[in-house]
């Protein structure tokens, strides 16, 4: 190839990228290179699967332990006098999904310290398109968690609703929820910059987010300013989705339009900001 | 036309000043290589150049465009290869390469044909489907430029790019930049602070000193500018930045140099 050809051809592309991006090509394009960053990090676990495995024993603790325990001493009220193995079921699959996406910001740290992050910021990768495939990539490990939480249920005896609308909504608000909290990770990633710093908060957040929910009692029973905290949490929106998708006898609280519409919402707002912090993760 | 040009580019840290206002330009083609001790402004220059950090004050033209009002067209006529260690050791090659090709738009149909190219023109075609996790230093390193060229840049930005190298690896590397730039006519601006590797690479050189830049030429203009016979480009640099061939660093950049050489090596 001569150099001039070569040249010639970069230009060319430059240009007709520039002078001829439409709204509809610069989305497509937006959507397309979303997609790659997140199928890049499926790619990755895919190489590697152990980390996915570990994941399913914390769920199942809580379920086997937890679950039949308070299910046996009858502690906790539910609503409608529902089992509670039952009620927390979908609290545990929002657990999961919370835990797996809260750390995930550790990976933007690794990737900072070595230089990888360094050569998607040079390449023309919009910052919108890092955070969101980056989000979604979170949102698609926590979906491994469906599988492990519905095999523990019928396990245990957790009547499911086995509706496909219902299961692809089930689909859709853990991937939600997930790249919510993977775009909070982001964040607190690009914040404080360092591993040891980052698990500190990352343990300090875990706990509020899970226990400031709905997700192993209703949140009525809670103290007034923890309930006021309840219902500023998306976990506690996604627990409420799920438990309406996922058991016959579950009925939705907020209504379904509520929580997708909060989910949506907080991704939405997290990712921009999340997009806005990682060109700092250069300097 | 110059394919980089800088005027007065300055870039701060608080008080700190990282790079003082740098004035040069490069020439189409040419190995271009920025020298300076470590701590004299060379990396901040170069994420300057390639749009990572924005400059606190003056210009600079890369390939025709600002980089500052152009960020978006710059990026997609370059490639860099960071100091630090790039390519992802969980994925394989093959996917390191395959990635980048989608993020620089390389159309579906050459997708394929142009990571395979850049595989065999770097010699890792038998490695593709390896884990780079198993790769030697010396592979990732090529792997990484093969990354950098895919969409077939009009300049390519390598910053230290043998770091913590073995001296057969080294030569290995510098065998690749020579034959990039013969074959498809690169412009390649790299910093190092190896003289032996700006000698043997660079058509031109720029010295760097506590953030400003301090001398410009041939390796030849630059020796004999100093006088006398025997003079080595290590002399030069040594007439230039003093004794300071070990200052600067600091335990920051000082792990952050030893880590990248410890998962290169």
């Amino acid at each position: 190839m001569r150099p001039q050809e070569q040249d010639g051809r970069l230009n060319g592309l430059a240009e007709s990228s520039y002078t001829m991006a439409s709204p509809l090509s610069s989305v497509a394009s937006f959507v397309q290179k979303t997609l790659v960053i997140a199928e890049l990090e499926v790619r990755k676990l895919r190489h590697d699967p152990t980390e996915l495995l570990m994941r399913a024993v914390q769920p199942a603790l809580w379920l086997v332990i937890f679950g039949e325990v308070f299910t046996k001493t009858k502690a906790i009220p539910t609503p409608g006098q529902m089992r509670y193995l039952d009620f927390i079921a979908p609290g545990i699959l929002a657990q999961s999904g919370l835990f797996i996406a809260i750390f995930s910001g550790i990976t933007i740290i690794w990737e900072r310290d070595l230089g990888i992050i360094h050569k998607f910021l040079v390449s023309p990768t919009s910052r919108e398109a890092l955070a969101l495939g980056k989000a979604l990539a979170g949102g698609l490990r926590a979906l491994s968690q469906v599988v492990v939480i519905y095999l523990l249920s019928i396990a245990l005896g957790v009547k499911l609703d086995w509706n496909p609308l219902g299961l692809v909504g089930v689909l859709v608000a853990v991937v939600l929820a997930a790249a919510t909290f993977c775009a909070f990770s982001l964040i607190i990633a690009f914040i404080v910059k360092t591993r040891e710093r980052f698990m500190g908060i990352g343990q300090l957040l875990t706990m509020p987010f899970f226990f400031a929910s709905s997700a192993i009692y209703p949140i009525s029973i809670m103290p007034r300013p923890l309930q006021v905290i309840a219902h500023g949490n998306p976990l506690t929106y996604e627990v409420d989705a799920l438990r309406t998708l996922m058991l016959p006898s579950g009925t939705s609280t907020y209504g379904l339009g509520m929580d997708f519409g909060v989910l949506l919402f907080s991704t939405a707002l997290l990712v921009t900001i999340a997009a806005q912090l990682y060109p700092r993760a250069a300097t | 036309m110059s394919i980089i040009e800088t005027n007065a580019l300055t870039r701060r840290f608080g008080s700190l000043t990282a790079v003082d206002r740098l004035t040069m330009s490069v020439e189409p083609g040419e190995i271009f290589g920025l020298l300076g001790p470590n701590g004299a402004g060379k990396t901040t220059a170069i994420k300057m150049l390639t749009t990572l950090l924005p400059p606190t004050s003056g210009i600079a033209m890369v390939a025709g465009f600002s980089i500052t009002r152009q960020a978006a067209r710059v990026r997609r006529a370059i490639g860099y290869v960071p100091q630090m260690l790039s390519a992802d050791g969980s994925l394989t090659g093959y996917e390191n390469l395959w990635v980048f090709a989608r993020l620089y738009d390389v159309p579906r149909a050459e997708r394929e044909s142009r990571v395979h190219k850049a595989l065999a023109f770097m010699g890792l075609e038998d490695a593709s489907n390896k884990l780079v996790r198993t790769y030697s230093g010396g592979m990732i390193r090529r792997l990484e430029i093969a990354q950098s060229i895919l969409h077939q840049p009009t300049v390519l930005f390598l910053d230290e790019p043998t770091i913590g190298l073995d001296p057969l690896a080294r030569k290995t590397v510098w065998e690749h930049i020579i034959e990039l730039q013969a074959s498809y006519g690169t412009t390649i601006f790299m910093t190092t602070h190896l003289m032996e590797e700006a000698d043997s690479l660079c058509r031109r050189v720029a010295i760097m000193h506590r953030s400003k830049m301090v001398a410009i030429g041939s390796p030849a203009q630059l020796k004999a500018a100093i006088g006398g016979n025997g003079i080595t480009l290590e002399d030069v640099f040594v007439h230039y930045t003093g004794d300071t061939l070990e200052a600067g660093g600091g335990y920051r950049e000082t792990t952050r140099t030893r880590r990248t050489a410890k998962r290169l090596g």
